[in-house]
């Protein structure tokens, strides 16, 4: 029996007229395009994690940091009185708002378009890295900086102005670690997670130019030598980058929450900025930030407060960049949209508060993932961005333990989601699967009292095969060493509930 | 077809005919706290992100600034290095320390300090809030120099961070500030100052 399918692109799965197939939803919305960004791995999850899980470091260094944000994110929520009411709040503006998020993106555009902005629409990736290059050739700039963001990695944005001949310089600490050391990321929040300070040590003396051989791995020397490799770039800069946390529909205003003061460099000092920002992330009014601005912070670094929001309308005379331009982002979202169920999903407000209580994600990190939304909401944004045959695996990597869901910030029903996609993948097959085989046998059996009763009597011959230990050993013949190798199959007991019964009542 | 129609037209196609009715419940309030503890709060919270808060009486501020800015910049330090919001009032200022003249905001870089008002403190949160006015200064000014040293009068501080949006002009450049600069991409482990000003200073009047 098998319940870790493989993904359709290690092995395509021929698809019945009228399922839903990678590439469009039944309602015909687009997904997220193949061959752009990084919503795909090349290896399905079970795969992925088994080398990610021989890297003893790797798992050191993932038990560490999510123990320490774990504690602290615990501490700081917990001081707040009405934290579940904020919750059920914020959950409830989200739902309101995707309920009628075409008037919300229309009000958006025409409001930072009335304070000097640029609104552009963005089909998918490809069409998105376009317009992003084009808008940096016109400025005649090769370079920019950029701060971390979400959007622009999902799309590859870096890729394609490489491509065209424009440097990306990555601004965050934990994503210039990633660019230098030629990685990718593999947490929403602290893109470098896996790494600890003296492989990050390594990573500065090898590739930063100039730097003291003398550097120690202490974190704050380390957050020094970045400050210094990039404060001339800061200063020469004429583009910079970023996504969004929210913008508000009723006034056109932008928010980026950061901590390190390279976002307000990127939002403050080049001529223009550019922000690419999935159509998601819009809210309706000024006062609703007031609830996520109390949840997000909290529920992400585990502070009552990150050290620095900035907050913007357009173009503001002599203050920061003359040149604004705003792109909204599809990329799969509105397929997501049609999902009943799935749509929560586009709730997220990005914290990573569920990668970090995650047994599965703390085990195997997020590079098996796959994509760059990992851990129990990547499992669930990811394959319906870009339809679950492509990224089949991924609703399965989880225990379904729910702890994710207790700490959602905006109270996403993971949980629920994951069953839903796996229904969705299980449905989608055509040739039968070792699974469905399986169960239609089962089905068989237990609706035969006399083949029940002959299974149970079989099932002692467990008891042989474990010669007295509370589980089976691991190795079996196929096919039941696809479930065994993964899990702990108990040792049936000596007699069945009905033996007992029938004895008990016997006399 | 446009991008923009054709991704409009995907929402409405998602969303179908019957959208869903979605009540939202209302959020309690804040903690009422009398304005002494409103204070007090402020600068507990402020001091828990390794920030310097020196409190004093409306009167004291000048000399407040000054013992900021000796604690910061060591004592020795020059006026000239010292740059002021061009809406801070006469009475807080260094004497001999320049006001911001809206030079190209990199130049900025040079001044070892700058001092500005701000728009509204958060106690809950220990935020403090500039909004681009002449009081709290453009956003390069409280970016590029080290040291910050920000002065917050009683009347402006809020107990949490709705009560600030309340207060606050949706379509000014808003900068909300919650200790110095600092990460935590190193191991999850806080780290204070890496771009942005590496010291904070808050004179507390009142």
């Amino acid at each position: 029996m098998t319940t870790t399918p493989q993904d359709a692109r290690a092995e395509p799965t021929p698809l019945a007229p009228g399922a839903p197939r990678s590439g469009t939803t039944f309602l015909g919305l687009p997904t997220a395009p193949r061959g752009v960004g990084h919503l795909r791995g090349t290896q399905s999850f079970p795969d992925a994690a088994r080398t990610a899980l021989r890297d003893g470091q790797l798992r050191a260094n993932l038990g560490r940091a999510t123990t320490t944000i774990r504690g602290k994110r615990a501490a700081v929520v917990a001081e707040v009185p009405h934290w579940e009411q904020l919750r059920q709040a914020g959950k409830a503006l989200k739902a309101a708002t995707m309920a009628h998020l075409d008037e919300h993106l229309e009000e958006l555009e025409r409001q930072v378009t009335a304070r000097g902005g640029t609104v552009h629409w963005a089909r998918d990736a490809t069409e998105a890295n376009r317009i992003v290059t084009e808008l940096v050739r016109a400025t005649g700039s090769d370079e920019v900086v950029k701060v971390k963001s979400m959007a622009t990695q999902e799309i590859g944005l870096n890729e394609a102005l490489e491509a065209a001949g424009i440097e990306a310089i990555e601004t965050d600490l934990a994503e210039l670690i990633v660019q230098l050391g030629e990685d990718s990321p593999s947490h929403i929040l602290v893109p470098a997670i896996h790494k600890n300070r003296s492989e990050i040590r390594e990573i500065f003396r090898r590739t930063i130019p100039g730097v003291d051989p003398g550097l120690t791995d202490e974190p704050r020397q380390l957050a020094m030598a970045a400050r210094t490799h990039l404060r001339e770039r800061f200063l020469r800069a004429r583009v910079a980058v970023s996504g969004a946390n929210f913008a508000v529909a009723e006034t056109g205003t932008l928010a980026v929450v950061e901590s390190e003061g390279n976002g307000r460099m990127c939002l403050t000092l080049p001529q223009t900025l550019i922000t690419v920002m999935g159509i998601e992330k819009v809210v309706p009014r000024w006062e609703d930030l007031g609830v996520f601005l109390q949840l997000l912070p909290r529920s992400s670094t585990g502070e009552r407060m990150n050290p620095y929001t900035s907050t913007w309308a357009g173009v503001t005379p002599g203050d920061g960049p003359q040149e604004f331009h705003l792109v909204l982002l599809d990329n799969g979202r509105t397929a997501v949209l049609a999902d009943e169920v799935g749509r929560e999903a586009l709730h997220c407000i990005r914290c990573s508060a569920c990668l970090n209580v995650c047994p599965v994600y703390e085990r195997a990190g997020g590079h098996a993932y796959g994509s760059v939304y990992p851990g129990p909401i990547g499992a669930v944004l990811s394959p319906q961005l870009t339809g679950v045959e492509d990224n089949a695996s991924l609703p399965y990597a989880s225990s379904l333990c729910g702890a994710c869901y207790d700490v959602c910030p905006v109270a996403i029903d993971i949980p629920s989601i994951l069953v839903h996609l796996r229904a969705e993948h299980v449905e989608a097959q055509t040739r039968p699967t070792a699974e469905s085989v399986a169960f239609r046998g089962l089905s068989r059996v237990m609706s035969n009292p006399r083949l029940w009763h002959l299974a149970q009597r079989a099932a002692g011959l467990g008891r042989f095969l474990s010669r007295g230990r509370p589980t089976l050993p691991a190795v079996l013949p196929p096919p039941v060493s696809a479930w065994t190798r993964t899990r702990d199959l108990p040792t049936p007991p000596g007699k069945s509930f009905v033996q007992q019964w029938t004895e008990e009542h016997r006399r | 077809m446009s991008a923009r129609d054709e991704v409009l037209g995907r929402i409405r196609t998602a969303l179908g005919e019957q959208r869903p009715q979605v009540a939202v419940p209302p959020v309690p309030g804040p903690r009422s706290l009398a304005p002494a503890e409103l204070l007090h709060l402020l600068a507990e919270r402020v001091e828990d992100y390794r920030a310097t808060v020196l409190r004093c009486t409306p009167d004291e501020v000048p000399a407040t600034v000054v013992r900021g800015l000796d604690l910061a910049l060591g004592a020795g330090w020059e006026p000239a290095d010292v740059v002021v919001a061009p809406g801070v009032p006469a009475a807080w200022r260094p004497s001999g320390a320049p006001e911001d003249d809206g030079r190209p905001a990199v130049q900025l870089a040079a001044f070892a300090a700058t001092l500005t008002g701000v728009a509204t403190a958060v106690a809950e949160t220990g935020t403090l809030v500039l909004d681009g006015s002449p009081l709290s200064g453009r956003r390069a000014l409280s970016l590029l120099p080290d040291v910050l040293v920000c002065v917050v009068e009683a009347a402006q501080v809020v107990p949490d961070v709705p009560d600030a949006l309340g207060r606050l002009d949706p379509l000014a450049p808003l900068t909300m500030v919650s200790g110095p600069s600092a990460t935590s991409d190193i191991e999850l482990q806080r780290v204070e100052g890496v771009h942005g000003p590496r010291t904070l200073v808050v004179v507390l009047a009142g």
